[in-house]
């Protein structure tokens, strides 16, 4: 029997991200490992320098898609439990930009699915970052560098 | 009437972030079409967007009804 995810664990804000309080939706008796993972804005990009960000999102759609994370989630390691908060707005350098906490029983797995988590992120939720450097700005395309989606989905992404 | 809304890149480029549609019975991708011809500065960007229908992926085959919530999404970029 699998953990079911909550939604109310998987949350894009406009306020900075506690990462205190997304570790403790996911802190419980059976888990022995707890992983964090933190991204944060990164200042040099391709050796171009970046002043701040801007993240936008839409915003309803983006949740579900977290959750649904959450959901392949506990199709993978059924005993995970999972929490990401994304941050959207203004973002200035090393700002928290998302908090994934996953806690398992064994370390293994937590790693596993953080980074699992992550990925997914870049794949199917609809977060965009614009970039700003002292001679321009831009919005960030496709971080794995496809520039279309020829099935007219993200690879990997399921019908249900 | 079909409400059509724009993120990020292609909300600048339109200079707004929702499109009205009033055709009827049309798919996603008659959509798309219909975008690109209608404003031609995002004809480039429909060959490499995503549609979601109702805050789900949607593919071209999909058929829009009246009242559906019909996002355009470029690629992602979030983490």
């Amino acid at each position: 029997m699998g953990q079911q995810p909550v939604p109310d664990h998987f949350k894009v804000v406009p306020e900075p991200i506690s990462i205190e309080e997304v570790v403790a939706k996911v802190i419980h008796p059976h888990a022995g490992a707890i992983n964090t993972f933190i991204g944060t804005v990164r200042e040099i990009t391709k050796g171009r320098k970046t002043l701040y960000l801007e993240y936008e999102a839409y915003v309803s759609m983006a949740e579900k898609q977290l959750f649904k994370i959450g959901q392949e989630i506990a199709e993978r390691w059924p005993e995970a439990r999972v929490a990401i908060s994304h941050r959207i707005g203004r973002l200035e350098i090393s700002d928290i930009a998302v908090v994934i906490a996953v806690s398992t029983p064994h370390r293994a797995d937590a790693y596993e699915a953080s980074r699992y988590a992550i990925e997914r992120i870049k794949e199917i939720v609809p977060i965009w970052k614009k970039e700003f450097w002292e001679d321009g700005e831009a919005w960030i395309g496709d971080q794995l560098e496809r520039v279309a989606y020829p099935s007219g989905k993200p690879e990997g992404l399921t019908d249900d | 009437m079909i409400n059509v809304l724009l993120f990020a890149g292609i909300r600048e480029k339109a200079g707004r972030d929702t499109i009205r549609c009033e055709r009827k019975g049309i798919t996603v991708g008659e959509l798309k079409l219909w975008l690109a011809e209608t404003y031609p500065e995002l004809a480039d960007d429909m060959k490499r967007v995503m549609i979601a229908v109702n805050e789900e992926f949607a593919d071209d085959s999909t058929v829009l009804k009246d009242g559906d919530q019909v996002a355009v999404i470029p690629p992602v970029s979030g983490g």
